[in-house]
């Protein structure tokens, strides 16, 4: 499974990742980042299929999609 | 955060200044990615930038980068380049910055082709300030200057820029980020004067106050319909939309840089 890693210190809670992602893999969650703005998590993280748009459209560059091999899940 | 950014952006500044949302994050994100897949090394190039909010954005990178004037962005750089003729320079500008008030500026860069790339993030209104109206806001929008509606026509860049003399005239949006990374690249890669507009949403000024957008992704979703990217099936942008991608490409013309060079060795002679 891939995991989808995101910054607790620089995400503002924008919101563009959600967006971005077109398998529905993110949703806004109820945990704050350090700058004090809900952040977003991988609620489906099984869906992912490591396309890498939510870290293209980041603008705080706080998304990371670490790959893992399918076999491997 | 992603490889490109960890190896260019320099930690101890994050996080960035921009508001939620703005597109100029999104353009320093596809501007690391774009010198990483060309593997620039840290004294290969510097940053050049003005005032506003698009001319923090090289306040980020590891890169030598002078904080000019409002404006003269350009002109700065263009000394820059010619002591220093070797190196990358780019610089980042706003709208205001680029074509209001260094406008002067950037018409006579493009006449010399100087080896300059200038990234041009546009949003269509002086963002940093709270709103007013900039060379680039569309007629008829409505601003924090003209509440009953803009009465100017806005510039069109692309004519301007090119029957000045430029070399290179890319138009990019965030919304699509590749395309972006794409234009960057081959403008860093062009010998000459290089000029990338990019569209870049004002979330906090432009689309709360001006298009009444609740959420940086509602405005998005509205850029996204406002483009359409150019290839060879699409040449032409249909009307109403806003054509993306290379719109203008000539190497016939000489550099000013090399021209200096042979001047100079002429005159030792």
């Amino acid at each position: 499974m891939n995991q989808i890693l995101i910054d607790r210190d620089y995400c503002k809670g924008c919101g563009l990742c959600i967006r971005a992602c077109r398998q529905g893999v993110l949703a806004m969650g109820k945990e704050r980042s350090k700058g004090d703005y809900l952040m977003p998590y991988a609620a489906a993280p099984e869906k992912c299929v490591g396309c890498g748009l939510c870290e293209l459209f980041c603008p705080d560059v706080c998304i990371r999609v670490e790959k893992k091999e399918a076999g491997h899940a | 955060m992603n490889t490109s950014a960890e190896k260019y952006i320099r930690k101890e500044a994050l996080p960035f200044i921009f508001c939620p949302g703005c597109g100029h994050g999104i353009v320093v994100n596809s501007f690391v990615r774009a010198i990483d897949e060309l593997n620039i090394g840290e004294n290969e190039m510097a940053c050049v930038s003005g005032i506003g909010c698009s001319s923090w954005a090289p306040v980020y990178l590891k890169f030598d980068c002078l904080h000019t004037l409002h404006g003269r962005a350009i002109a700065q750089a263009e000394g820059l380049k010619t002591v220093q003729p070797d190196k990358r320079i780019v610089v980042f500008t706003g709208d205001g910055d680029c074509v209001g008030i260094g406008g002067n500026h950037l018409i006579h860069a493009a006449r010399r082709n100087i080896d300059l790339t200038v990234i041009m993030m546009s949003n269509y209104i002086y963002g940093m300030t709270g709103g007013q109206k900039a060379p680039t806001t569309p007629f008829g929008a409505s601003t924090k200057t003209s509440p009953l509606g803009n009465d100017e026509e806005p510039f069109e860049l692309y004519p301007l820029v090119r029957a000045a003399g430029a070399t290179f005239y890319a138009r990019a949006s965030v919304t699509h980020p590749v395309q972006l990374k794409n234009a960057i690249k081959k403008g860093m890669e062009h010998k000459g004067f290089s000029f990338i507009e990019v569209l870049s949403p004002c979330p906090t000024t432009a689309g709360r106050n001006i298009f009444s957008f609740r959420t940086p992704a509602e405005m998005y979703d509205w850029y996204e319909e406002q483009v359409v990217v150019l290839s060879r099936a699409v040449p032409e942008a249909p009307e109403g939309k806003i054509g993306l991608g290379i719109l203008y490409e000539d190497n016939s013309r000489r550099e000013f840089c090399e021209v200096l060079a042979e001047r100079r060795k002429e005159a030792m002679e």
